[in-house]
């Protein structure tokens, strides 16, 4: 099945010659186009070109970002997979498994958000049934720019109907996420989908290439001209001209995407196939390599077999094609038939396009021309590891030591909230999360809005507790401390539901990686995670780096977005973020400074983003996680919410707010005048001193669970009570007496992203 | 034992939560796939939420023309149960086997939430085991929920007593703020809530375990009669 060596590589049907331009064009530098040349001792084909210029792309060769990624923790007792498959997963009890990942999308939704959006949550539902588990959960971190402009009101709604309509048509529940406007994301919006799934540890399946003479199969959807050279374009800065690569942009069917689940889960149960991948980025090209590299085997693709959706497609297009719903199967020769009738019964077709080879090269042919041969293991391993400079540019670091400006009027405590409320990255996301399926499939227990999203694992007695968090503006002011920060507040969130934190998977979306002060963000941003991470024993399993996220206005916001798991050990410790039931004490966890740098505050409310954003003691946030697990396990806990941006005066309006906007909110009445030392009321309430909790507590619970906080010295302030729906949340500080109708608030939190979408039905003043 | 059939069409997305949720209320439930032709004397047929065919053209639209439909609609026509949820309540309109239609939400969005909804018919197949004018929370899921019907064939259902669950705040416009309809006989049961993803008391209210649990009283109860094996009855003998 070889070819014979007497063939020599030929350039493909009518193909442009090489020039420095076309080397240019393809995003590579003069020294990786050197190294090219070497590699084969010759001038590549176009088709090489194109191949070397996929795998070698940022987004496929992570040339600038692996020797970080080496600093991460990566394993632990609970690991089965690591970093460096699809989807990486860990140990449940039992014989269970999670496989889980996240994964950005940003540049094709900066220029068609609704299909940009959609193949990115396709896209990372296959990397995790990739790995033999069945999707139970969805989850997205999305960044915009101010809902002020036309435009980003247009990416915000065309990225969360995108992101529905996948996700919905596939049957996989949404259960949580975060959603944040700053301007520095006007032009450049980021959109990371994390997926959950969950396996038989012994049905996990790797994806490796093995077996000389076995067959690759395409399974799923034909091969069309869409999202050609799509790696490459994630891997550039955006620009004027950015829009013209729409037609790169790929399309998504959720409807075959649902199919082709069905099916690869059939094939990996039949014990049919060897391994199975999903062409994603870079499409046939970076599958069938990767699984050759893995493998150590060479690979030999017969591009005219693989079955288009147009004529005339060259081996180019076919090889680099991004089109959506496809897989690459490995399997025995003779088990083809079988493979095909699996396939058939979910109305897919499966088409052998190759094979593995013993020669460890990467082969093309086309109607019986051999179009490219590439030493397989030099086209994944030989890409050059860029080591940038780093250094913190003088602005961030004057940022960080700066203090807002004396003239700045402080809004009172009463008018502070309600206007903290109606900042839309502070407001409630219902107008996002209820164009989500967050119930299919029957398992949620907790849904959307709380701090984590929790469902049930079938079967079991467990449940598994996920959430996505980053405060991007704590990372601009301090990367290291913002990097702790955003795994803090995802092992709270994980951990005010009852469970426990068990690993994370994180989508790094940063600037251009080439200029200093970005990779300075970048690099101190992973040291924080990595610190954080080794703390809580939550390995990193894996995820996605994005650079590149640039558009005429500068770089993003750093945006190092934690997924976390965490395992609930029984789904009836589950403990809400809302009070439930009147008459419980209210009383705070950790201790409080009035830590206003990098504040949602300083920022919404004075018009300045700086400061140093709150230190992170991660000895403190791994105690407050212990109380909050232990205290859920034994019942002692009512509520439990998570203390974050807008501080102390946001979580207890929070916690009030009613599951739905048709149920009434309860109240609260606190007294803070001796808590915290006679704390001002501003630092007090809207401080975001990390490791902390507003807990609610039955009467009779609140002794053991003192006790509890004690043993693990933790501080605990009983601050309050709360009370009857429809009454009021009053705060007593040292200062002043503050009271709001909790229904007023929350309607406030309710109406802040719709009112904004709607622009033509705001009323006159309302604007941002 | 009492036997459900689950219709899966491609597309379908809620197959798997309805045949636990029957299976919970202690009926035998098994997956029958579009492209059959026949059904296997089953003593409800349920028609699961979803999107049929990717529900690209107009819900339901696709699935009606389905193989397995013909099967489903001489089981109906006999006096056969049938229930459809959601797409299932979409699919059964379409093939004409419940009046009117379900369309694009007032809001123009998807939209999934709990609701509250009213029990209106407490003796149809799967409503026996609640009260009349019982309130229960649901979930919805759904972009196109919004029943639609002439005034006519309203002011009959209402007459008539056709309507099975209301919303007790409406959540995308339905005509009369109707969320669940039945056939005269209470055999054929559509609608937009899925009461099986709230059929586990360890994980959310429970309550709509009711609708399943119903199944099994209605059947022993004698109100359900198995219609005859249906399933190599030529189409022509019946006429709609």
């Amino acid at each position: 099945m070889t070819l014979t060596p007497s063939l020599t590589v030929q350039p493909g049907p009518p193909e442009p010659a090489i020039t420095d331009a076309l080397v240019r064009e393809h995003n590579l530098t003069e020294d990786e186009y050197r190294r090219i040349r070497s590699i084969l001792g010759r001038t590549p084909t176009y088709t090489e070109l194109g191949i070397f210029s996929a795998l070698w792309s940022e987004h496929c060769s992570y040339k600038h970002s692996k020797p970080i990624l080496r600093t991460f923790p990566t394993t632990g007792r609970q690991v089965i997979q690591g970093p460096g498959e699809n989807a990486g997963v860990l140990r449940l009890p039992n014989g269970w498994a999670v496989a889980f990942k996240i994964e950005s999308h940003n540049h094709p939704s900066a220029v068609e958000p609704y299909q940009g959006a959609a193949t990115g949550v396709g896209g990372i539902l296959r990397d995790v049934f990739t790995m033999g588990a069945r999707p139970i959960a969805l989850l997205n971190s999305l960044r915009l720019g101010p809902l002020t402009e036309p435009r980003n009101r247009y990416l915000f709604g065309g990225i969360v109907r995108g992101v529905g309509d996948y996700g919905n048509c596939v049957g996989v529940p949404t259960l949580g996420g975060e959603v944040a406007f700053a301007p520095g994301y006007s032009g450049n919006p980021l959109v990371n989908a994390m997926c959950v799934g969950i396996l038989r540890e012994e049905d996990l399946i790797r994806a490796r290439a093995e077996g000389i003479g076995n067959v690759l199969l395409a399974v799923g959807a034909r091969t069309g001209r869409d999202g050609i050279h799509g790696a490459s374009f994630a891997s550039e800065e955006l620009s004027e001209q950015s829009e013209a690569r729409r037609p790169q942009v790929q399309v998504g069917d959720p409807f075959t995407g649902k199919l082709l689940l069905e099916a690869s889960l059939a094939l990996i149960q039949s014990g049919e196939i060897v391994a199975i991948q999903d062409m994603g980025a870079a499409g046939l090209t970076s599958s069938s390599a990767e699984m050759a590299a893995r493998g150590g085997v060479g690979v030999q693709l017969n591009t005219d077999k693989v079955p288009v959706r147009e004529e005339g497609m060259s081996p180019y297009e076919i090889l680099l094609s991004e089109s959506q719903e496809r897989m690459l199967v490995v399997a025995e020769p003779e088990r083809i038939p079988a493979i095909e009738a699996i396939c058939a019964r979910w109305e897919l077709s499966a088409t052998a396009v190759g094979h593995v080879t013993d020669d460890g090269d990467f082969r093309v042919c086309h109607d019986g021309q051999l179009v490219a041969s590439i030493p397989g293991r030099d086209l994944v391993d030989e890409c050059p590891i860029y080591y940038p400079a780093a250094e913190e540019s003088t602005q961030a670091r004057s940022r960080r030591e700066a203090s807002p400006p004396p003239s700045a009027t402080m809004p009172g405590t009463q008018s502070a909230l309600e206007q903290l409320l109606d900042v839309p990255s502070l407001a409630s996301k219902r107008w996002v999360y209820e164009q989500y399926d967050s119930t299919v499939q029957a398992g949620t227990v907790i849904g959307p809005g709380g701090d984590a999203g929790v469902v049930h694992v079938p079967d079991t007695p467990f449940g598994l507790a996920m959430t996505v968090d980053c405060n991007s503006r704590y990372v601009a002011l301090d990367p290291y401390e913002g990097g702790k920060a955003a795994v803090a507040e995802a092992a709270r969130n994980i951990a005010c539901t009852g469970a426990t934190p068990l690993g994370i998977t994180d989508c790094l979306n940063f600037g251009n990686p080439e200029k200093p002060d970005v990779f300075f963000q970048f690099r101190e941003a992973c040291r924080g995670i990595a610190d954080a991470c080794r703390t809580f024993d939550t390995p990193v399993t894996g995820g996605n780096v994005s650079f590149y996220n640039e558009n005429p206005g500068g770089a993003i916001d750093p945006t190092p977005v934690v997924g976390m798991v965490g395992l609930l050990h029984s789904i009836e410790h589950h403990t809400p973020s809302r009070f439930i039931t009147p008459g419980h004490r209210v009383l705070v966890l950790g201790s409080t400074d009035g830590h206003l740098g990098g504040s949602a505050y300083w920022a919404h409310l004075l018009g300045f983003v700086g400061g140093p954003p709150p230190p992170v003691d991660l000895e403190a946030e791994r105690k407050l996680q212990q109380v909050l697990i232990t205290g859920a396990e034994k019942g002692l806990l009512a509520s439990a919410h998570d203390c974050a941006e807008g501080g102390l005066a946001v979580t207890l309006a929070e916690a009030c707010f009613p599951a739905t906007p048709e149920d009434r909110s309860l109240g609260a009445a606190v007294d803070l005048s001796d808590y915290a030392r006679g704390l001002d009321p501003t630092p007090l309430l809207f401080g975001e001193d990390q490791a902390r909790a507003v807990v609610s507590v039955a009467p009779q619970h609140v002794p053991a669970f003192g006790r509890l906080a004690a043993e693990h010295g933790v501080p605990l302030v009983d601050v309050g009570e709360v009370t009857v729906a429809g009454s009021l949340l009053s705060i007593l500080t040292s200062k002043e007496r503050t009271a709001w109708d909790p229904s007023h608030l929350s309607s406030i939190a309710d109406r802040s992203i719709p009112r904004r979408m709607t622009p033509r039905a705001t009323q006159p003043g309302e604007g941002q | 034992m009492m036997r459900a059939a689950v219709i899966t069409f491609p597309g379908s997305n809620c197959e798997h939560d309805t045949v636990r949720a029957l299976t919970q209320a202690g009926i035998h439930a098994e997956l029958v796939w579009h492209r059959e032709t026949s059904l296997q004397a089953p003593d409800v047929v349920l028609l699961p939420g979803g999107f049929s065919y990717g529900d690209y053209l107009r819900s339901g639209a696709i699935a009606r023309f389905s193989p397995i439909m013909e099967a489903v609609r001489t089981h109906a026509l006999a006096g056969g149960a049938v229930i459809g949820i959601c797409n299932g309540f979409q699919v059964l309109c379409e093939a004409g086997l419940l009046p009117g239609a379900l369309t694009k939400n007032a809001g123009l969005l998807f939209t999934s939430r709990t609701v509250r909804v009213t029990i209106e018919r407490s003796d149809t197949i799967c409503t026996v085991d609640f009260e009349q004018g019982a309130r229960l929370s649901l979930p919805i899921a759904n972009g196109e929920g919004r029943f639609v019907a002439d005034e006519q064939t309203l002011d009959q259902l209402e007459a008539e007593g056709h309507v099975v669950l209301r919303y007790a705040e409406n959540p995308n416009g339905s005509a009369r703020g109707i969320a669940g309809i039945c056939n005269p006989q209470g055999t054929i049961v559509g609608m937009m809530p899925h009461p099986e993803r709230a059929a586990n008391a360890r994980l959310n209210s429970g309550e709509g375990g009711r609708f399943f649990s119903s199944i099994v009283t209605s059947f022993h109860s004698q109100m359900l009669t198995s219609p005859p094996n249906t399933s190599g009855l030529n189409r022509d003998s019946y006429v709609e």
